[in-house]
């Protein structure tokens, strides 16, 4: 029976790459793929391309194909990456740059758009934001970036033309798995629910990278988990039934059990029986886990019921400040002494007339500023041997938060005995909320350069 | 007996909605925490940072519950002024429960 095996390279934008390289040595894998694309990551990319309109990709891309482009040809492994971020085609361009460089020949590098929806958005002015509450036009003066989440589609269409790299920018992070399956066993949720549930699955799997193979697992005296410093990353082995096992490099480091398996099955997933990605509305609520050997978990009866009408668009804009300030207070008293300067600075807020938001007090800290012998000496005697004050405010302007910042700076030579080790901080703040498009309204390109 | 000795947690974020699963390591314990870890109790505890509903899913095939907390990330992993903006410590806290 034909199988396929799909390594994870990166389950995000910076990732470690040592376990991709030895997934790709010795994991025997067809396809590895690089989720590098958090929600925010794509608006903050759409900015640098602005400045500079060959940029806009992930920052490790040149990075990663340096040290993996000549292994995925001579071991006849594709690349699929969502590494294109704002500018897929730039991210194909230095890609065919580094191959000529190294003296690679016979490379077709395919890059996919058609997810970049910022130039038309206007015809959708009048659509709800999911996370507001008000009509798109509300923000229209702040949009930056409006990508919407891509299936498949161009994937499968670029591995039909021979590509061997596949770069997009927004799409699904199971996407970048199904694409491979479909092609190469022509699955389609009308006539293979349940391996369209397994292939979103796969992918909902490998897209997080070594949190499946035993990574954000550990809980020493509960859950163990040996050689993190040398964590693999995952390969899934999937048949034409779409059965599929999860398991990891022989000798990395790590797990892969039925427990870490179920832990990320529900990583950020909401509704189990419906799990909305572009290409399918998946359903976990029946999957079984079962240790199929050491560190490899056999996975089955997911399932599908077709695929939504609309795509879910990320929009980028230009949301606020935050302005933030950090002090630390040590001894037995500190508690009494952060109060204090906590209420000093509730009140300077007043006094100075901070427009904000919101605003936010954190208590933080053990041993930073006393190491060990000293604060372990009187730990006990106290509830704290140190708190460190954290204080934020959210803005409309960079000048109020500025003076949120200074209000704690200040605290130095105004506030409380003993402070120490201030910080401060002003951020400007891009957030991202969703619209619904049609789908049939997005234009998927695909693109290609040879070498 | 807290929730950390029958079951194992990890949280997830998609903009200001945590997602906290609780995963019995035992069948039996899995039909008790069903019983008494509702979405209420769950609303409650988290109080002060979920400003909305508590919703739970059941996973019965691999013995999980999947709460989906609204308005728990102070407006979202952007705009937060948490330092823990995704929220992702969460389940610690959830484990520390009383059973």
């Amino acid at each position: 029976m034909k199988k396929i095996r799909i390594g994870s390279g990166a389950g995000y934008a910076g990732d470690r790459l040592e376990p991709a390289v030895e997934l790709m040595e010795k994991g025997n894998l067809d396809y590895i793929i690089f989720e590098c694309l958090a929600e925010r990551t794509i608006a903050i990319c759409q900015k640098d391309k602005m400045k500079d309109e060959t940029k806009g990709y992930n920052q490790l891309l040149e990075y990663r194909m340096r040290k993996i482009l000549r292994l995925a040809k001579e071991k006849h492994i594709k690349v699929i990456t969502n590494m294109g971020a704002a500018n897929p085609a730039s991210a194909a361009d230095m890609t065919a740059k580094i191959a000529k460089e190294q003296g690679i020949q016979g490379l077709k590098i395919a890059y996919v758009t058609g997810d970049d929806i910022t130039s038309h958005l206007a015809d959708y002015y009048d659509n709800p934001v999911l996370e507001l509450g008000c009509k798109l036009s509300d923000i229209k003066d702040s949009i930056l970036s409006a990508n919407a989440y891509l299936g498949a589609e161009g994937i499968i269409e670029a591995l039909r033309n021979h590509a061997d790299i596949i770069i997009t920018g927004r799409v699904s992070d199971p996407a970048l798995t199904i694409g491979p399956l479909v092609y190469e066993f022509g699955w389609n949720v009308t006539d293979n629910p349940d391996e369209m549930g397994q292939a979103t699955l796969a992918g909902h799997l490998l897209e997080c990278g070594g949190q499946v193979t035993g990574g954000y697992y550990a809980d020493p005296g509960y859950k163990e988990v040996p050689d993190l410093e040398y964590l693999g990353f995952p390969v899934v082995e999937i048949d034409e039934t779409g059965w599929f096992t999860v398991s990891k490099a022989e000798e990395s480091g790590g797990i892969v059990c039925e427990d870490t398996c179920k832990e990320q099955m529900v990583y950020e997933i909401h509704n189990p029986r419906e799990y909305l990605t572009p290409d399918t509305v998946a359903d976990f609520s029946q999957v079984t886990f079962t240790q199929d050997g050491k560190d490899r978990v056999a996975v089955a009866h997911a399932t599908s019921h077709g695929k939504p009408d609309t795509l879910k668009v990320s929009v980028g804009y230009q949301d606020c400040f935050i302005g933030e300030g950090e002090i630390s207070y040590g001894g037995a008293n500190c508690l009494e002494r952060v109060r204090l300067a906590e209420k000093i600075l509730d009140k300077r807020m007043k006094i100075v007339g901070i427009d904000m938001e919101e605003y936010r007090v954190d208590y933080i800290g053990y041993n930073s500023l006393y190491r060990n012998q000293i604060t372990d000496g009187y730990a006990g005697e106290c509830s704290f041997p140190e708190i460190r004050l954290r204080v934020s405010g959210r803005t409309k302007d960079y000048f109020n938060a500025n003076l949120i910042a200074n209000e704690v700076e200040a605290l130095y030579t105004n506030g409380p005995a003993g402070g120490a080790g201030v910080t401060k901080k002003v951020s400007e703040i891009i957030s991202i909320c969703s619209i619904f498009i049609p789908r049939d309204i997005v234009d998927i390109k695909v693109d290609y350069m040879e070498v | 007996m807290k929730l950390k000795d029958i079951a194992h947690s990890r949280t997830g974020d998609k903009g200001n909605i945590s997602n906290i699963s609780v995963i019995a390591y035992k069948d039996t314990d899995y039909i008790m925490l069903k019983e008494k870890l509702t979405s209420q109790v769950v609303k409650e505890y988290f109080h002060e940072i979920c400003k909305g509903e508590v919703v739970r899913y059941d996973i019965d095939s691999i013995c999980a519950l999947n709460f989906v907390l609204d308005k728990a990330l102070g407006g979202g992993v952007t705009r937060s002024l948490a330092l823990d903006k995704h929220g992702k410590s969460l389940c610690m806290a959830l484990l520390e429960m009383e059973i």
